[in-house]
């Protein structure tokens, strides 16, 4: 059997490390584990799938304008964010898929694979995480145009447009930050380097600090509040001002500020502790 | 060729790796022996990068191995415990790490031929045993054809038809001029594949010596006498080189004379032999003798039973 290795193996001059075949390294990864392609596919059928229902839910009812959504359902029943009353349960799911994505690697020991092929190290987080932001971009930005197109039909002549005023860059930015939560949940994976751990962060800073802050006193959670990922996520996904939110472009920069600093906080723990 | 110079580990109290110096060099197959803890897995985790040194260096061809733009053609490394997702079957695990250096699906292939796991590739390796595991793990270290192999405990998990065909795949690999080092607590299975060895305990160096040497220094006879003379027999036999011990009255433990010897001189002398029995020491009794002060975790069995006060 010793002979085999005696036969020249078949190797690319120039095999070495490069940005980009680090990319296609962790695309493989992605797309090979079926956790990640199904979580993938639950955010989609969620996304989708209760923004219709919400639609439909808002073209039968007759509603007092000013009526409070139910919990868990849309941030606000009116068409815009019927047709987006999905992103409060998808954002989970796709926080899950990046935590799994990262501490999957940890609970496995699959990391000191991924460290030995590049001990450099940042690029593997850099690449999963560009992987997972390209991927999940590409399957939410139409799921959430078709989702947003399907919800105005249901609404019929009470559904509004693509066209007006601040509603193309809502139905996008719904799919940004459940991209962004993907992100953070993958973050939140490396810095914690345990699933469980990780998910509850993740839940805890999406759903739990939100509420939390919200009894504090007024002028404490006044100032602190639209700085949370989730309402500055809200600032960019819908239209009309609203006084306890941030504008749609501060919030997109809040809710990338966190992604940046978490991610930052998690290459340099990876850069420094033993893999 | 592997430098290891001046390292050490500490985790908190505890030191894994105290002060280790040594070379493996390319051609031969190195052993890394120690008992359980001694610091072996912690010191191949350090020569790839995995942990940090608290102190000392480890280059691999003169460059720290996260320095090398190829790092899977410079070192093919196998570790103990299992580096791979569970989820994920052996091809794609191949396939993702051949990625990172642009090496494509056919080497993948290769190596998966090799290591024979041809029928299971498509399997998720959750559901492999150790030994396949284990030639998993050997396959990845082969996909870049390195210059350095390095194999924590490559035989655990395999069958005796396993364990013949590494073997012969390390011993291959040196005679191709690789630097093949590999880990293990078994002396009998360095005997059979390392002609240098390294051995270590408690994280220190203890040897650094051809195989040859180690086994000429272990396998002194030693020669079981009985007679109702001890003491007399023991004044006669006493020379250069030669050492004389006493577990029990009327026995002795005679090295460096020879059987023939000890019974033609107590003839000699008119002194009565009960018995006369040479007993080769075996490799794994002097690796024992050798690691006993160092080894870390004894067994019940090897604690003295009686007197000990708990």
């Amino acid at each position: 059997m010793t002979a085999a290795t005696v036969a020249p193996p078949t190797l690319p001059a120039d095999a070495r490390v490069t940005g980009w075949r680090v990319v296609r390294a962790e695309w493989i990864k992605f797309r090979s584990l079926r956790s990640s392609l199904i979580m993938l596919a639950a955010t989609v059928v969620v996304l989708a799938g209760l923004g219709l229902a919400f639609s439909a839910f808002l073209a039968g009812a007759t509603i007092e304008p000013g009526t409070p959504a139910p919990p868990g359902g849309p941030s606000s029943l009116d068409p815009l964010g019927a047709s987006l009353g999905g992103v409060n349960l998808a954002q989970l799911l796709i926080g899950t898929l990046g935590v799994l994505l990262v501490a999957g690697e940890y609970s496995t020991g699959m990391i000191r694979s991924s460290l030995a092929a590049v001990p450099r190290r940042w690029p593997v987080l850099v690449g999963k995480v560009g992987v997972l932001a390209g991927v999940s971009l590409v399957v939410l930005v139409p799921t959430a145009l078709l989702t947003f197109g399907g919800g105005q039909a249901i609404l019929g002549d009470e559904g509004i447009a693509l066209t007006d005023d601040g509603v193309l860059r809502a139905v996008l930015g719904s799919a940004g930050y459940l991209a962004g939560v993907g992100v953070l949940g993958a973050a939140l994976g490396a810095l914690l380097r345990n699933t469980a751990g990780a998910l509850t962060s993740v839940v805890a800073l999406l759903l739990v600090v939100p509420g939390v802050v919200s009894l504090l006193p007024e002028s404490w959670s006044d100032a602190v509040s639209p700085y949370l990922p989730s309402n500055a996520g809200q600032a960019f996904m819908s239209i009309g001002s609203s006084p306890d939110l941030l504008s749609p472009a501060a919030g997109a920069a809040v809710f990338a500020g966190w992604l940046v600093l978490l991610l930052g906080a998690a290459v340099v723990q990876l850069l420094r502790r033993d893999g | 060729m592997i430098e290891v110079t001046n390292l050490s580990k500490r985790y908190g109290d505890k030191v894994a790796v105290d002060d280790l110096t040594f070379r493996v060099r390319p051609g031969i197959v190195t052993g890394f022996l120690g008992p359980n803890g001694a610091g072996k897995s912690t010191t191949m985790r350090m020569i790839i990068g995995l942990d940090a040194p608290t102190a000392g260096t480890v280059t691999v061809d003169g460059r720290r191995y996260a320095d090398h733009p190829a790092p899977l053609r410079e070192v093919g490394a196998l570790l103990e415990a299992k580096a791979v997702h569970t989820g994920r079957s052996a091809r794609n695990h191949l396939l993702a790490m051949a990625a990172t250096h642009g090496i494509g699906a056919r080497r993948v292939d290769e190596v998966i031929e090799l290591v024979g796991l041809r029928e299971v590739a498509g399997k998720r390796a959750g559901g492999f045993s150790l030994g396949m595991g284990q030639r998993l793990g050997i396959a990845a270290a082969l996909l870049g054809d390195p210059r350095v192999v390095m194999l924590d405990e490559p035989v655990n998990g395999l069958d005796p038809d396993g364990i013949r065909w590494i073997r012969g795949l390390l011993k291959g690999l040196a005679e191709q001029g690789r630097t093949v080092f590999v880990s293990s607590h078994l002396m009998s299975e360095m005997a059979q594949t390392a002609e240098h060895l390294i051995v270590v305990g408690k994280g220190r160096l203890i040897a650094d010596v051809p195989l040859a040497e180690f086994t000429r220094q272990a396998s002194r006879t030693t020669v079981r006498v009985r007679s109702p003379q001890a003491g007399a027999l023991r004044d006669l036999l006493l020379g250069p080189d030669v050492t004389v011990t006493s577990g029990e009255p009327g026995l002795l433990e005679v090295t460096g004379r020879g059987r023939e010897q000890i019974g033609d001189l107590a003839a000699a002398a008119g002194l009565t032999l009960h018995e006369l029995t040479a007993t080769e020491a075996s490799l794994e009794e002097a690796f024992m003798t050798m690691t006993r002060d160092a080894v870390e975790y004894h067994g019940e069995t090897d604690r003295p039973t009686v007197g000990s006060a708990r």
